[in-house]
């Protein structure tokens, strides 16, 4: 278990002059919930066929639970929900996944077993002897999920899978995402419903034209933001307050910092201690959304030619 | 290569033919075929024998229309083939079906290989159903049976696979209507080169007959279609032809002088492992 889940250095793709990926950085430790950000046409997808060896990339190289990128022994320990996808619509559900258990190389005696369990997991439990190809987007989703989570892969791969769920669907993959979590398997998330990440992921990395513009621990990554304060009776809070960072005036309220979320208690006995009284704090967490925009919407419009450097 | 895996594609595919209803609908039509043709046949044996016409002659004409009737079938196998084939990669990429797949550990080789053998089962298998029940049916009501059924029906089920192949090869990096168009314009091409190509013969015009040759080595289905013919003449056909003038006698596009030569059987197997080793390649290079 000491390989990490995934590793990849400088991954470049590029279809013909279209440059998809620019050049990814990854790395996912065993066990960990990692959500992949970025909008649309960011490159997601492409690096989700990178990994899965679905494509080969131009440039750049990496690891998937410690073997090559592509490598058909480790694609035995995983498990992938594509994001457009239809099963055999003429095959029942218990026959799609009957199929994928036989292909991944699933010990035939605990097979019957182990469809029983994923069926129950996504709650297709007396849906399962429908062919799938009168199955709702929803159903399908749910079929795609059972078909990643079969035999306990140490490597789960999700491209969307809350895409077509109304939210008590949501509600039902979280739970899910989680159990998987808790019986030993990386969850690679890949989405753009940023709720979603920030509910689940350990940690995340954000792509932007084809290039991670941030990754790490959520709680590193949205950081410190400003507190808002709404004092009376503090003279000169300028003066008093500025160990703490940058304050200014907002309105009614006193805007200090960035600050780190464990110094909130001390810049209120700080105010209180200066003879203010207050009515209220703000510690004004900066969502995952914040950052992804500001993250997304900073970057600079693409060059001409977006041939990365040697 | 794991032949587990083609096993377990293959016998997907046998499924999918089944539950589609494809085959059943193919057999169906054939059934009512073969039961109009001998009724047809039927008819005309009556009446040739109720006219005094000899009895050589009556067998002359029935081998004939059954050379016109695996004509027939020949075709139909060909559109089947071609039609079954050209979407078997083609479809699943198309439907992201193959994105899940290939995401186990199977080679794309294996999934391709998987379908080959699974279709050409199919196709293989439905050429021998219904010729031999064009054969029963047309032997009941006439008492003609050609000489060698056995070596017609595999001809005719080596065309279907040979039609089948280059429809999945192409499939690998043509939509599946382009693909399946294709094959079924090269198949009619192939076999209409071979006829002037015969014709060509006859009337002693190198070049041309030339043409027919290089038509035939380049797309093999009207060479084995020759062997089909061969298979159903009786033999009587062939000393009359060889009494008279069977130059002329090749321009007719049902009737074989030789059965196909050992090296253009062996060209046509070695043809089908090039074609589908070069839809293995086209697969592998496609970005999915």
């Amino acid at each position: 278990m000491t390989d990490p889940a995934i590793d990849v250095r400088g991954l470049h793709k590029a279809f013909g002059s279209t440059v998809a990926l620019e050049a990814l950085d990854l790395h996912v430790d065993r066990g960990e919930v990692f959500g992949f950000l970025g909008p649309n046409g960011a490159g997601k997808t492409t690096a989700v066929k990178l990994l899965l060896g679905l494509t080969r990339p131009t440039r750049g190289e990496g690891t998937v639970l410690g073997r090559p990128l592509g490598d058909r022994d480790a694609r035995r320990d995983v498990g992938y929900l594509p994001e457009l996808f239809r099963y055999q619509a003429w095959l029942t559900a218990r026959e799609v996944l009957h199929l994928h258990a036989r292909l991944s190389g699933l010990p035939s005696s605990g097979r019957d077993a182990e469809l029983d369990r994923v069926i129950d997991v996504v709650g297709l439990h007396g849906r399962d002897d429908e062919r799938t190809g009168g199955f709702s987007k929803g159903m399908q989703q749910r079929l795609g999920l059972a078909a990643a989570l079969l035999g306990d892969p140490a490597l789960v791969i999700l491209d969307e899978p809350t895409s077509a769920l109304d939210p008590v669907g949501r509600d039902d993959v979280r739970a899910i995402i989680r159990e998987a979590q808790a019986r030993g398997s990386t969850v690679f998330l890949n989405s753009h419903l940023l709720g979603e990440v920030e509910r689940l992921c350990d940690r995340v990395a954000i792509v932007n034209r084809g290039r991670v513009v941030a990754a790490g621990a959520l709680a590193d990554l949205l950081g410190a933001a400003a507190v808002r304060l709404r004092v009376t009776g503090l003279e000169d809070p300028g003066a008093v307050l500025g160990s703490f960072g940058r304050v200014t005036v907002e309105d009614d309220w006193l805007v200090v910092g960035p600050l780190e979320p464990d110094r909130v208690p001390d810049l209120v006995a700080t105010v209180v201690g200066a003879g203010g009284r207050v009515h209220a704090v703000d510690p004004g967490r900066r969502s995952l959304e914040d950052l992804f925009l500001d993250l997304v919407r900073d970057a600079s419009p693409p060059a001409p030619d977006l041939e990365p450097a040697a | 290569m794991n032949p587990g895996q083609v096993a377990v594609i293959a016998g997907l595919t046998l499924r999918e033919v089944a539950r589609r209803r494809i085959l059943w609908v193919l057999l169906g039509l054939s059934v009512v075929s073969v039961l109009l043709v001998a009724w047809g046949v039927d008819r005309r044996v009556t009446y040739a024998r109720a006219d005094g016409i000899l009895e050589v002659q009556v067998r002359i004409g029935v081998s004939q229309v059954l050379i016109v009737i695996a004509f027939m079938f020949s075709f139909v196998l060909a559109m089947s083939a071609a039609f079954l084939g050209a979407p078997a990669i083609a479809s699943d990429i198309e439907t992201g079906t193959v994105h899940a797949m290939l995401a186990r550990p199977l080679r794309r080789s294996e999934l391709l290989l998987g379908r080959w053998l699974g279709l050409a089962l199919v196709v293989a298998g439905y050429a021998v159903v219904s010729a031999l029940l064009a054969i029963v049916a047309v032997g009941i009501v006439s008492g003609h049976v050609p000489p060698e059924p056995q070596v017609a029906i595999a001809y005719l089920a080596f065309q279907a696979v040979v039609v089948l192949t280059l429809a999945i090869a192409l499939g690998t990096r043509l939509p599946a209507i382009a693909a399946g168009s294709i094959v079924v314009v090269l198949f009619g091409l192939a076999w209409f080169a071979g006829v002037l190509g015969n014709v060509a013969v006859a009337f002693d015009a190198t070049p041309m007959a030339a043409a027919g040759d290089i038509a035939r080595v380049l797309v093999p289905t009207d060479g084995l279609w020759r062997g089909v013919i061969y298979g159903l003449e009786p033999p009587v056909v062939l000393v009359l032809a060889n009494a008279r003038n069977a130059e002329a006698l090749r321009a007719n596009p049902f009737f074989a002088a030789d059965p196909p030569p050992t090296e253009f059987v062996a060209w046509a197997i070695g043809w089908t492992v090039l074609v589908l080793l070069g839809g293995i390649a086209l697969f592998r290079r496609r970005e999915l």
